[in-house]
């Protein structure tokens, strides 16, 4: 059941080159969604300013080397494991979410261009839905701030929810038609993808683009010792940082032992 | 100045909401990201910015220790024990760094117990230092104050 394509059932009703002509719909909203959405918020204007600003107050210029190093370490860091999230369940939630939805995607492609019948890519394409499922209702129901923290209902939408209850309807309808069948359960999965992949100027679609911007800049700024204007901690047993802050060795020995959690300790929830 | 968000390095954790004494640092219902929703009243005690794990969120100081256009940041790493600051001119002129020990004590230690302090005496009445003026500040007896002229030591663990 899991290793048959769903899409072959469909060739009676809806030919093969009509579903390639929607994903390539789909490729083109988002793609054309995404660069209205670079304009429209001036996210580009706004980045090469920030890079300007931050080239100015440089203390060191950074190496093509370097460049791509930080390049590199945004991509595995990042943008493959998640690494910004400084809560765990957050991060494993969207680790579940992006992985699910790009195996997803990409087993979807390869079924309706690849005219696959059945094997592994059926069963990838079911293994993706589902960890959209659990990582995407995980995040509804228990990690949303909205519910989570400031205690609303789960059912309560807004223009925030586009993009995760589009996704997620996606995903479940798309599960529920491979597994029961019937044109009903088709129209809604088609509906919720047609939305999500034409919303993403209203929608936080755009943030698997942007956001990965913003990770490799931050780390730009770290090499070039700009920082953002953000002061530098170091190494506490560095005998020249010790020098320079005679209070660190005095008070804290030569060697610092560390001190703890601190605000980490607690996950921020009682607001 | 009150706290802003840099909207691209927020990701909605929440610890500023948790941590803000005047309840003012909310979520923001369509964006998810942080947000001082009464910029009037917030006091620049710093919590947030201090709290940040993503150093997101920012205040400009005030134009008596810094002229106009400068930058001061901070970054509370209580893993370290250290506190630094980062004091910036508009010109980039001045670029003064700070990094210190945090001595912050734990809440609810180290309450001053008044009733078994002695009264002030008429020679305290007239002196222009307060009554019971902690003696770690008082500059009038001997040399500046140091953790360990008074006989303290760094603990292990920060507090908050």
């Amino acid at each position: 059941m899991f290793t048959a394509n769903p899409f072959t059932d469909l060739a009676d009703l809806i030919t093969p080159a009509m579903m390639q002509v929607y994903v390539v719909a789909m490729f083109i909203a988002v793609a054309a969604g995404t660069i209205i959405d670079v304009i429209h918020k001036k996210s580009a204007k706004y980045f090469s300013e920030n890079a300007k600003k931050a080239q100015q107050a440089a203390r060191r210029t950074v190496s093509g080397g370097e460049k791509m190093g930080a390049a590199i370490s945004t991509i595995t860091n990042e943008v493959l494991t998640s690494s910004e999230f400084a809560n765990p369940q957050r991060r494993m939630s969207h680790l579940m979410t992006m992985w699910g939805f790009i195996l997803f995607v990409v087993s979807t492609v390869v079924m309706i261009f690849g005219g696959v019948e059945s094997g592994i890519w059926p069963l990838l394409w079911h293994i993706g839905a589902l960890s959209v499922c659990v990582g995407g209702y995980w995040f509804w129901f228990f990690i949303r701030c909205d519910v989570n923290s400031e205690g609303h209902p789960w059912y309560k939408l807004v223009r925030a929810d586009l993009f995760i209850v589009s996704l997620l309807m996606t995903t479940t309808f798309a599960l529920l038609w491979s597994i029961l069948g019937g044109i009903l359960l088709f129209a809604i999965f088609i509906l919720a993808s047609t939305v999500l992949f034409t919303t993403v100027l209203w929608s936080k679609f755009a943030h698997m683009f942007f956001k990965p911007a913003a990770a490799y800049q931050k780390k730009i700024t770290k090499l070039d010792g700009s920082q953002e204007n953000l002061p530098d901690v170091g190494d506490l047993s560095d005998p020249s940082i010790q020098a320079r802050y005679p209070d660190i060795p005095e008070y804290m020995g030569t060697s610092p032992e560390y001190m703890g959690l601190g605000i980490k300790r607690e996950a921020p929830n009682h607001y | 100045m009150p706290t802003f968000v840099y909207m691209t390095r927020c990701d909605g954790c929440g610890h500023c909401v948790d941590i803000c004494p005047s309840d003012i640092m909310h979520i923001d219902p369509t964006l998810r990201r942080a947000y001082n929703i009464e910029p009037n009243m917030c006091w620049e005690c710093y919590s947030c910015v201090k709290a940040c794990p993503h150093n997101a969120i920012d205040v400009r100081g005030y134009a008596d220790f810094a002229p106009l256009g400068h930058s001061v940041r901070v970054i509370r790493d209580e893993e370290k024990g250290v506190i630094a600051w980062r004091i910036k001119s508009r010109n980039g002129e001045t670029d003064l760094n700070l990094l210190a020990p945090i001595t912050t004590k734990p809440w609810g230690k180290f309450i001053p117990q008044l009733k078994d302090v002695s009264g002030p005496t008429q020679e305290m009445r007239n002196s222009q230092l307060l009554y019971n003026e902690p003696k770690y500040i008082r500059m009038d007896d001997g040399d500046i104050h140091t953790l360990a002229s008074n006989g303290l030591e760094m603990k292990e663990g920060v507090y908050y």
